[in-house]
This record gives structure tokens, sequence and C-alpha cells, in this order.
């Protein structure tokens, strides 16, 4: 048996959990922990710039590679500076470790230097946490903590490690447990079969299906059964902001995103359809729309390994609670066997309106005439010029919506957002986290000129390990989503949404940065720019374009409205 | 609908403050609580009083057993149950007084557990409704303080709420 430090316990817990990088900055209460990462080579850590950005690295690492992301902060504004990454991957339900440095425990409660109870901070936002008040109980805290993050609805965890229990003057007998034992904690796995038989005969009888399709799919690995059951179904599927890539964005079922900004065509199929089946989604308010508007003419069968979130917003009639993955294998060996046909007139009927919707064409935009780029046209370029098969992370406002609706992800954790908390600044750290996870993909972010200043410091780590992110700037010269909704709701007054001319040269700032910047102001120079951009393959390239400051994001649902109640354009609506 | 929910709790530091902490966050709301070791010092009995609609119920039996250090929990209202709760308080007894509240006691069943020359302290358990009753008919005027433990509770017959 091996005699190790709290440190070294630590440190070592996280390599034999597989643990391969961690996203931090030091300080006082870790300078331990920093000690015991510096002698040894199995773990890499990256050093942030500000440690929120540590959080959204670990959760970009994590979405992409569906690997648990680790971050490590020292105490007090260490720690507090990760709160809105572990607030942002809760709300998404990604898998995260985070380590924090507290001081020393005969302090706690002093008001001692950098002390933040950070435990009580992070109370509602995790789904777990952990003190350390013994060395000893390292190891397994670390085992118990990534069995909880990755585990049943993943989620953020946790640990608090005062400095004294990780110092090098006292050692320990290490041992890493295989397993853990938690008589309070178990894990659905499979769903019941009776609920899935009866799901299975609703969706089969039904004449409108509809497959509803959100984060859960690609966080549960069951994005390729979903495809096979839609396309045993026949059925239309739409997926949601969490959802894209869950379900091919090229197939001819697929019907595009649904809500608030979604699709005309799925927020009608969803409006019109007798059975619904939601599979990892939440029945979030950016989806429903009105609840008690929502879909009032469909039976609903929920697929969610969270029993709380079945009958949260809306109440439905077949819950199955279970692994999105397993229920779907279950479900798709039924629909192969089930004697019940489906009614072939009332299918056809139902696809010949879906086709005339899609005729109708909700995404639509028009382009200007004078070379002023439309936001739309900068996604449709990116597309062409990555195949589609980049990874894709976005920031919040305009700019993510227009990437989720014109990018078509045909593959689950292609496309990377903050869909739950809606967090500027997520978009950077992120796309740096997925490089760092898969350092041979394309790793593109959508971000807009004023998500982008909330985490740019971030392109000084860029240039330290060589991450070439490739920034799509939308610039809009504002707070596009807050000037649209001040357009539409405030009669045009824009308070506080616009700079005034403060804006960076964002190019001589990626320069200033080491890295390649350019602009693009006219709609002829787009293709090539986005060409030039991809071509340079080893350097982070920052794309500045302007685009029309005036454009807003439709279709959009309307307040207190049903899935069909939508503003088409600034002048039409259903 | 008032609800009884009881459950079985890690007796570890924080696990109480997540209990909670989940009422405020979710804007539920909690009218009693108690909580102390069982028998097996592991664990730890908590029972709350809270009210809600069925489906605010639902939730809040679902977020609670998501809590990591909660073990089991029932609601005790879906089913024939015992509860209790007890009460101490601290009357004015000068002159007629002191017979009147000593008659009032003995119709409840309540007990006077200390006396001064000026003070009756009455103890009395019971359902909740009983102790709002007794508190009642003694009225305002006379009642120097009031402490309630909230209410305890248990299945009848054999159900249990065990490992
Ligand atoms: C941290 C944070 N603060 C505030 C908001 C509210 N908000 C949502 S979108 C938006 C504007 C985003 O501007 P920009 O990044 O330029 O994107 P655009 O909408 O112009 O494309 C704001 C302020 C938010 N989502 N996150
Ligand atoms: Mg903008």
């Amino acid at each position: 048996m091996e005699l190790l430090s709290g440190a070294e316990m630590l440190i070592r817990s996280l390599k034999d959990e597989g643990v391969d990088t961690i996203f931090g900055y030091p300080g006082g209460a870790v300078l331990h922990i920093y000690d015991a990462l510096f002698q040894q080579s199995d773990i890499t850590h990256v050093l942030v710039r500000h440690e929120q950005a540590a959080s959204h690295m670990a959760d970009g690492y994590s979405r992409s590679t569906g690997r648990p992301g680790v971050c490590l902060a020292t105490s007090g504004p260490g720690a507090t500076n990760t709160v809105t990454g572990i607030a942002t991957a809760y709300m998404d339900s990604i898998p995260l470790v985070v380590i924090t440095g507290q001081v020393q425990s005969d302090w706690i409660g002093d008001d001692a230097f950098q002390e933040t109870d950070i435990l009580g901070v992070t109370r509602p936002i995790v789904k777990h946490s952990f003190m350390v008040t013994r060395p000893e109980d390292i190891p397994e805290i670390v085992k118990k903590a990534f069995y909880i993050a990755t585990t049943g609805r993943p989620g953020p965890v946790l640990i608090d490690v005062p400095k004294d229990l990780t110092s090098p003057t006292e050692s320990f007998e290490y041992h890493y447990p295989a397993k853990v034992k938690m008589r309070s904690y178990s894990v659905v796995t499979r769903g019941h079969t009776g609920q899935i038989k009866k799901a299975v005969e609703l969706l089969v009888s039904a004449k409108r299906p509809v497959i509803y399709a959100g984060g859960g799919v690609v966080q549960g690995n069951g994005a390729e059964l979903l495809t096979q059951v839609v396309r045993e179904l026949g059925a239309p599927c739409t997926n949601t902001l969490m959802g894209l890539g869950g379900f091919p964005g090229t197939d001819k079922q697929y019907v595009g995103m649904l809500g608030m900004h979604g699709t005309y065509e799925a927020n009608m199929v969803m409006h019109h359809a007798d059975v619904v089946l939601a599979v990892g989604a939440r029945f979030d308010d950016r989806v429903t729309n009105h609840v008690e508007k929502f879909c009032s003419g469909a039976k609903i069968i929920h697929i969610d390994v969270d029993p709380a979130s079945i009958s949260k917003n809306i109440a439905v009639d077949v819950p199955i609670v279970g692994a999105v993955d397993l229920v779907l294998k279950e479900m798709l060996e039924q629909v192969r066997k089930t004697d019940l046909v489906a009614d072939k007139d009332a299918r056809n009927e139902w696809w010949k309106q879906i086709d005339a919707w899609r005729g109708f064409h909700g995404l639509r935009y028009e382009t200007n005439d004078n070379g002023l780029l439309k936001p739309q046209q900068v996604i449709e370029s990116l597309y062409k010029a990555t195949g589609g098969d980049a990874i894709v992370c976005s920031d919040v406002g305009q700019h993510q919506m227009f990437a989720a609706q014109y990018y078509a992800f045909d593959k689950p954790r292609r496309w990377i957002n903050s869909g739950g908390l809606g967090t500027m600044g997520f978009g950077l750290p992120a796309a740096m986290g997925c490089l760092v996870g898969q350092p041979d993909q394309t790793v593109v972010t959508v971000t807009g000129e004023g998500s982008i200043q909330m985490c740019i410091q971030e392109l000084s780590t860029c240039l330290q390990y060589n991450l070439p992110v490739k920034i799509i700037c939308l610039n809009n010269q504002a707070l596009g989503m807050v000037k649209q909704w001040q357009d539409m709701v405030y009669q045009g007054r824009h308070s506080s949404s616009t700079y005034e001319e403060s804006l960076p040269d964002f190019v001589k700032l990626t320069e200033a940065y080491g890295h390649v910047g350019m602009k693009v102001e006219k709609a002829a120079d787009l293709d090539a720019a986005m060409e030039e951009c991809f071509s340079l393959k080893d350097r982070l390239v920052f794309m500045d374009i302007t685009v029309d400051p005036l454009e807003h994001v439709y279709p959009m649902q309307i307040k207190e409205g049903s899935m069909r109640d939508m503003w088409l354009s600034k002048t039409e609506r259903t | 609908m008032r609800r009884i929910i009881s459950m079985l709790l890690e007796n570890e530091p924080g696990a109480l403050s997540r209990v909670v902490g989940l009422f405020s966050q979710r804007g539920y709301n909690i009218e009693t609580l108690t909580v102390a070791p069982t028998n097996d010092r592991t664990l730890s009995r908590l029972t709350l009083t809270t009210s809600g609609s069925d489906r605010v119920i639902e939730q809040i039996t679902k977020q609670l057993n998501k809590l990591i250090e909660v073990v089991k929990l029932v609601d005790l209202t879906e089913g024939a149950h015992v509860e209790r709760e007890l009460l101490l308080v601290k009357l004015k007894a000068t002159g007629a007084q002191r017979a009147e509240i000593k008659r009032t006691a003995d119709i409840f069943r309540g007990q006077i557990v200390d006396v001064t020359s000026a003070v009756y302290t009455v103890q009395l358990t019971g359902t909740s409704d009983k102790l709002d009753a007794f508190i009642e008919s003694v009225g305002d005027a006379s009642i120097l303080e009031v402490v309630r433990t909230g209410v305890s509770g248990m299945a009848r017959g054999d159900k249990i709420l065990a490992l």
C-alpha cells in the first residue's frame, strides 16, 4: 500500500477515475494540490484566465466527449467565479466535478481570508456536494462524486477541500475504491415494459404522431436508437435547442427545432399532433409557450431518466422513467414486433399536411441588396465551409438562434450551447474545452460582439495551449436579442442595448493576443473569407463579421399563445 | 391540502440544509419541521408538514427523493397514520384563572408541568388541531409564551419506514 498526502490522493484518485485534463486556476488554498499536480504527468492542467472559463471549459469538454469535466479553483473568489459555470452545467444536466479549495478546517466560520461557504452558495445548483473532513476520505469522496455526476440525470458535483487536509506533511494509505455503495442513491435504468407497450400502442395507432426529442437523447447517448425508432414509426421528429443532432438535421422526417424560435412546421406539427412522444425533454417554457394551450388535442408520452421531470410542467398520459437509451431500445423491439398497423391514409394525410407547412416555410429571410450581410447568410456560409460537420458552440442571443436554425446537425454532441441558463460568455471557453477533448475536430464558436466580451480573456489561454478555435462573431453592434424584445415589446426604446461606438477593434484585439483577426463587411467577401478562416488549420481565427443590426429572429412564438401562435416576420403572424 | 411528509435522512452535516433549501428554492412552504436521530445513529427521522395542490406535492416528494441524503420517504397523509405534536404553553394564572386553567387542561388531558404563584406551564400532546383548540379555549389574553414541536408521525399498522 502506498502512502500519499491528501493532495496526492486527490490527484491520484482523479487519475484512477480516468481523468486526463483539469481546467483550473491556482491560489492559496489549493497550493498543495498544485504542487502535487506539478509532480506528476498523467493529468494535464489547463491554466485559464478566469475561473468562470474553467467551469465552462470542463463543461464543453464533457458535452463534446461524453466524459465528465473537471475543474479546480481556490477558495473564496476562485470558487465564486465558478458559480456561473456550475449553474450552466446544472441547468443542462452536464456531469462536472468541481474541486474548490477551502480555508484550513479550524478557520472555517471565522471569516478567514478568502473564506466563502461555497457549499452554501452552490447548494441549489449542484446535484450534490461534499466537504472533506478527513484526508483519508478523499478517494471515496472522489469516487462518489464521479458516480453521482455521471449517472441518472447527470449534473455537477462539488468537492470542497480545506487546505490543511491536503498538507504534504501527513501521509495516508491510498486505495481507490473499485465501486461505490450508497444506500440513498439508486439509479433507474430500464423502463417499465408495460408502459412502453402502452406507448407503442398509442404511437402506432396514432393518426398524427410526432416525436419531440431533447438534450436527454444527446446526453443519454440515445441518438442512434432514437433515429431508428423515428424511422420505424414513420413519424415526424423535432428537436429542442438542447437536442439538436439527436436526430439528423438533414433527414426527411426532421421538421426542425421547435419552441420559441422553432420552425413554423415544427410548431404546427406539435400543435396538431394527436400523440406526442417526448424523449429526454422537459417541457421547458421556451418550448411549450402557454402550458394550458400546449398540444391540447394530444396524448403525451414522456421518457425521462428523472422522475421529477415527468408531469412537472405538463401532465403526461404515459410516463416512462428510465435511461433514454435502454427505453428506446426496448421500444424499438416492441415497435418491430407489434401486430398493430398504422392507418396508412391518416398518415399520408398527415405527411401531406406537413409538407404543405414546410412549403410555407417559416425559416426565411430577405437579403439586403446593398451588400449588408444578414446573420442567417453567415451561418449558411459557415455550414458550407465546414461541410456541416464541425463542432459548433455558441453564446447566447440572436446569433445562437440563427446558428440553431440554419446549421443542420446530423450528429449528436456537435451543437454545444447553454440552453437552460442562457449564459453569455459560454461559447469561447466551451469551444476550448471541446478542442482539448478532441484536438482533431474543427471547433467553431458562433458568438456576438456582446457575448464574446464576457470571456474574451481566454484568447490568451488559447495561445498558451494552441487551441485553434474558429470564432464567428456576428457583429450587429448591439445586444441584439435584448434590442429585438425592446423593438417588439417596448416600442423600440433601446434601453442600454447599444454601445455608442465603444466596441473594440476585434481584429487588433485578436492580433494583440497573438492570433489571426479578420473583418468581413460585405456579402460578396463572405464565402472567400470563410474558406480562408478554415484553411488556417492551426490558428485561432476571429472573424468579425458585420451583420444587419435591424434583423430579428423569426419565427417567434407569441407570449401566452399556443404552439402555433407565431410571428413569422416583423409584419406577418399566424 | 395539508400533508405530512416523513423521511429517513443521512445523519450528516448539510443534509438538513439541503431539505430546507429545496423548499425555499422551489417556492414550496414548510409549516412545521421536526428532526432527530433514530435508534440507528447514522439516520435521522425528519417529518414536515406542508400544503399544496396534488401536483405541487408530487413535485415536492419527487424533488426530495432526488436529494442524495434522503434515504426513504413517505407521505403519511396518503394512508392511516398517527400524528402527534407537543405543546408547552405558559399561562397567566392568578385568582380564579388558576382553577379555570386547570379545568381546561384536564379536559384536553394536558398536564401542568411547572407552577409559580402567577404562572402555570401546561404540556399537551395530540394532533395539531387539538393543540389549536386548546390555545383557542384558553385565549390569547392569558397566554405568555407558546412552543410547539411540530408534527411527528407514523403510519398505522404494519407499515414501517425503515431500511
Ligand atoms: C450573462 C448574461 N447576461 C445577460 C443576458 C441577457 N441577454 C440575453 S441575449 C443578450 C444579448 C446578447 O448580445 P450578443 O452577444 O451581441 O448577441 P446578439 O443577440 O446581438 O446576437 C443579453 C444581454 C444573458 N443571457 N447572459
Ligand atoms: Mg450583438
